[in-house]
């Protein structure tokens, strides 16, 4: 009923408009075209005008809104500088965005159609076209400058005290690799997967397997203060492994491990703190499209004290002893050609 | 070809566009089928396209509704959903399969079926010939069939939707190997196989549209019709097609490699994947490649939606301002820098990859290097209005709504090609509201000012103007109601291609907004059922055109009669003497001197 009811409403609405359309173009041709366009030009500038204030009013309303429910600040080192870069390039664009629409605006109104009026014929000026050429050049070249600045600072080698720990995504879920004591990660092979008991195809051959720790919640565990690389693989599709709290991604793809490093600044505790929330949590979310669960692929991130994180891992069984049974795991048959022994950066040679 | 053997295939051309000295038994009525349907006349092509890109537009933008349904009332059921979609909305709640159906086959239309097909094919079909003068495209029957592929193309993308397994889902990008393998998702199975060969056939109507426009505007030009006289709007066109012509064969290689990973068992794209309980046999492809093939295609297909729009709002601007368009030659010259650039910046949208952060570093460069012909742009359409004599019409309204969101649409470029503020809005809402802004709003008032500007050429009718204005004023206000806040979400980390965010502690307050901007949108999209409504009244019932020069404009295809045959001008084509923008007193009262007219004693051309 209230379907039939709103369709009616709708189209009756719709009738009205239409009418009133028809109306007004009636109404011209009685008042006369020029009469009533020129009425027309007159009214519709001041409607633009009162467009361009109520939408300068608009901007301010929405950015008050905002104000509070934006990201808290980075909380990462990278984060920092991003930051600043981001509020160069807000008041760069903010400055041409509103001297360009102001004028835009102003002029509609100012020198809208009048008899009295001749419009002034101006074909082109040289000294402006350069000046407007060069000046928008300068400030690209400041902030191609700032960009590449950070772009190349981000994606630096990590140090070589970093942490390293493997991230892959699968579909629909994040899977976190710790390398253990030996701070080695192992070799692992995608044709070894099982997802009873070998999530990530390690290879059981390899001794820096045996101590691998993983979690299959997506729980990333960091050190405050300690930078961390991670290794990026994906089972799958592509995902994207992102971290807005530290204002950084990197996809994952299948068959290329791509690393993004970082160095964490606030722990989990401290960011509730902040912002004044208890339930805060740093979250990892999928942010290349990779199926219908694409939307509920999350992970998170904790940051601790190293005192906190070792406890932590002391509490952490290794993959190997939880899963791979103590008798060889019985190689599946697989076709001769797929060479037995590649590491997950397989080479790509296949017979067929 | 010349001129007049473009016609002489086409048995039944209307009489008056012959030479008076023709016979009177060549006088004959074409049958409804060739005049109309089969037709090679570029004017009912373009109409074709028009009406075609049309009902496009609103297939489009009626998922987009349903699919800001659900972003908005996540926890609501709509049952009028179940009526038009079935067991994909059962009890009128969306299904994620369908959800991402939905975006995919929402972004596909409107940036190829109707931004690509339904501008380009529209205006570079009713504009070419009429502004450099010729009687019709250098191939009329190439022409005739570029519609007609993409006429194959849309039955096969519209069937798509309803197969059982849905159509495409991986996103308008379809990035393998989420579309490569069947079992990573339900859209990739035969709705997967259909997109592709509809864009194959797109593909081909592109290329037959594409090589046509280019030939004619070089060679089939009237005489004093030199380059540098050609309306901008033919400059925007004739780039536009080199971009297309240049770039979506590449986009069709693409396509292919994806065909035979998905058919034929190659490894292009796929490696070391294991999915569906079972390792697949692929190694050593490459799913980069695809980004690659794609963006290679999809970045220069941001500017052949957006040239059409350049150049018509360049054109409308000037007319309706009685004005000279400023600095004529600084707009060809950014329209070519603009082209060049286009082919060398495709890989900004693959900042987080893990593709080397060196050529990342050049990428940025490039990128940002394409804001300068951008930005002269914006100052130039700004000097055409300054002390102009603005008549305040619906094509001029839009061409200043273009200019207003290029101008917001363009500024936020900036921080998305900028690798390092890239790396964290990437895919975020901030990109959704960067280039529906730019590509999508700006170029659709591009269209609309073009198509509120030239309706009267098409159809000797008015278009309502009172509708026209409220038309104008809900769209405007509309998109920046719907994609300014989107900016902030996108800030705050909000990922695009959501279903649902309500699991999520960083982006669940953002509940309120997306409801504001669903009822928007829903808004929104019945002011675009008005645009329809008055465009197809105005067809039948519209105010007749008394003269064939209403907007008092220059250009060539006002000299024609207000419903020009096939063959556009009775007689001789004329001779052009000028360029297209004197707009200044003629000597007679009149503040325009149309291209026709030969220069005074003592005047100099431009």
């Amino acid at each position: 009923m209230s379907g039939l009811l709103s369709t009616v409403l709708f189209v009756l609405v719709f009738v009205v408009l239409y009418q009133i359309g028809k109306a007004s173009d009636y109404a011209a041709t009685i008042r006369g075209e020029a009469e009533s366009r020129k009425q027309a030009n007159k009214a519709l500038a001041i409607l633009m005008c009162i467009t361009f204030i109520f939408g300068m009013i608009g901007i301010w309303a929405c950015h008050n809104y905002f104000k509070d429910m934006l990201l808290p600040i980075s909380a990462s080192e990278s984060g920092r500088e991003y930051d600043k870069m981001y509020s160069v390039t807000i008041v760069v664009t903010g400055i041409v965005f509103f001297i360009t629409q102001t004028l835009l605006f102003w002029f509609t109104y100012k020198y809208q159609a009048s008899e009295n009026r001749t419009a002034f014929f101006f074909a082109h000026s040289n000294q402006l076209e350069a000046l407007w050429t060069t000046v928008p050049a300068l400030a690209m070249a400041v902030l191609v400058a700032i960009g590449l600045k950070n772009w190349f600072t981000v994606t630096s080698v990590a140090p070589p005290n970093a942490a390293v720990v493997e991230v892959v995504g699968k579909q629909f879920n994040w899977i976190i690799r710790y390398p253990g004591k030996d701070n080695e990660l192992g070799k692992r092979d995608f044709r070894k997967i099982d997802d009873a008991n070998n999530v990530l195809g390690m290879d059981w051959t390899d001794p820096h397997n045996a101590d691998d720790i993983i979690s299959q919640s997506g729980e990333l565990h960091l050190i405050v203060g300690k930078p961390v690389k991670l290794l990026i693989g994906s089972r799958d599709v592509i995902h994207d492994v992102g971290l807005s709290h530290f204002r950084l991604k990197m996809d994952a793809v299948p068959g290329i491990t791509t690393t993004m490093w970082f160095t964490p600044t606030i722990t989990t505790d401290s960011m509730k703190r902040l912002t004044h929330n208890a339930d805060f949590v740093y979250e990892i979310s999928c942010d290349q499209m990779c199926g219908k669960g694409h939307y509920s692929m999350r992970g998170t991130v904790i940051v601790e004290t190293e005192t906190e994180y070792n406890k932590w891992m002391a509490s952490q069984k290794a993959y190997y002893v939880a899963n791979a049974t103590p008798a060889a795991p019985t190689e599946p048959t697989k076709p001769a050609v797929l060479p037995t022994d590649s590491t997950h950066k397989a080479p790509g040679i296949t017979k067929n | 070809m010349t001129n007049e053997a473009v016609l002489k295939d086409d048995a039944a051309v209307a009489h008056d566009a012959h030479h008076a000295d023709h016979h009177d038994h060549e006088h004959h009525e074409q049958h409804f089928i060739w005049k109309y349907i089969f037709s090679q006349d570029h004017k009912i092509i373009s109409k074709q396209f028009i009406i075609t890109g049309m009902i496009w537009a609103i297939i489009g933008a009626l998922m987009s509704v349903f699919f800001r349904l659900q972003l908005g009332f996540p926890n609501s059921t709509f049952p009028i959903m179940e009526k038009f979609l079935g067991d994909w909305a059962k009890g009128g709640k969306l299904s994620a399969e369908f959800y991402y159906g939905l975006i995919t086959m929402h972004g596909t239309i409107l940036v190829f079926f109707v931004l690509t097909a339904g501008l380009s094919g529209t205006f570079a079909n009713l504009l070419i010939p009429l502004q450099v003068g010729a009687r019709d495209m250098a191939s009329p029957f190439m022409n005739m069939l570029s519609y007609w592929f993409f006429f194959l193309s849309s039955i096969l993308m519209l069937v798509s939707l309803f197969v059982t397994t849905g159509p495409a889902s991986g996103g308008w990008t379809t990035y393998p190997p989420l579309s490569a393998l069947k079992e990573a998702s339900m859209g990739s199975g035969v709705g997967m196989d259909l997109w592709l060969l509809s864009m194959a056939l797109f593909v081909v109507s592109s290329l037959l549209g594409g090589l046509n426009y280019i030939v004619t505007i070089l060679n089939m030009r009237t005489k004093g019709m030199t380059m540098t006289r050609m309306p901008l709007t033919v400059w925007a066109l004739l780039f536009t097609a080199v971009l297309g012509v240049l770039s979506f064969p590449v986009l069709f290689s693409g396509f292919v490699l994806l065909i035979f990973d998905r058919n034929f068992g190659t490894s292009f794209y796929l490696s070391e994947i294991f999915i569906g309980g079972k390792a697949l046999p692929h190694i050593g492809g490459s799913a980069i490649l695809y980004q690659h093939l794609f963006w290679f295609l999809g970045h220069p297909e941001v500017y052949i939606i957006m040239l059409p729009g350049m150049g018509m709002a360049s054109e409308v601007l000037s007319t309706h301002s009685r004005k000279p368009i400023f600095g004529y030659f600084a707009m060809i010259l950014s329209l070519i820098g603009i082209t060049l650039l286009a082919f060398l910046v495709w890989a900004h949208h693959m900042f987080v990859t893990g593709m080397s952060p060196f050529l990342g570093g050049i990428f940025v460069l490039l990128t940002l290097l394409i804001a300068v012909p951008s930005a002269v742009k914006v100052f130039n359409w700004l000097t055409t209005i300054w002390k102009g004599n603005i008549r305040l019409n619906p094509p001029m309204m839009f061409a200043i709504g273009f200019v207003s969101l290029f101008i917001s649409g363009g500024l936020t470029g900036l921080f998305l090609g900028n690798s390092a503020l890239d790396i964290h809005l990437h895919d975020t809402y901030f990109v959704v509201a960067h280039f529906h802004i730019v590509m999508g709003v700006s170029a659709f008032f591009g269209m609309f000012a073009g198509i509120y500007h030239w309706f009267p050429k098409m159809y000797g009718r008015y278009m309502n103007n009172t509708l026209g204005y409220i038309h104008f004023f809900i769209t405007f206000i509309g998109a920046y109601l719907i994609f300014w806040p989107m900016h902030y979400e996108g800030i705050a980390g909000m990922p695009r291609r959501y279903y649902d965010f309500s699991a999520w502690e960083s982006f669940k307050h953002f509940g309120e907004i997306n409801v504001f901007i669903s009822i928007v949108a829903l808004i929104v999209f019945f002011g675009q059922l008005m645009f329809v409504v008055n465009f197809f009244m105005s067809i039948f019932y519209g105010k007749k055109l008394t003269t064939p020069n209403p907007w008092g404009a220059n250009s060539l295809e006002w000299t024609t009669p207000i419903n020009p045959g096939h063959g556009n001008w009775p007689g001789e084509i004329p001779e052009v003497h000028r360029w297209p923008y004197d707009y200044k007193d003629d000597g007679n009262g009149n503040d325009f001197i149309p291209q026709v007219t030969p220069l005074r004693p003592g005047e100099e051309s431009h």
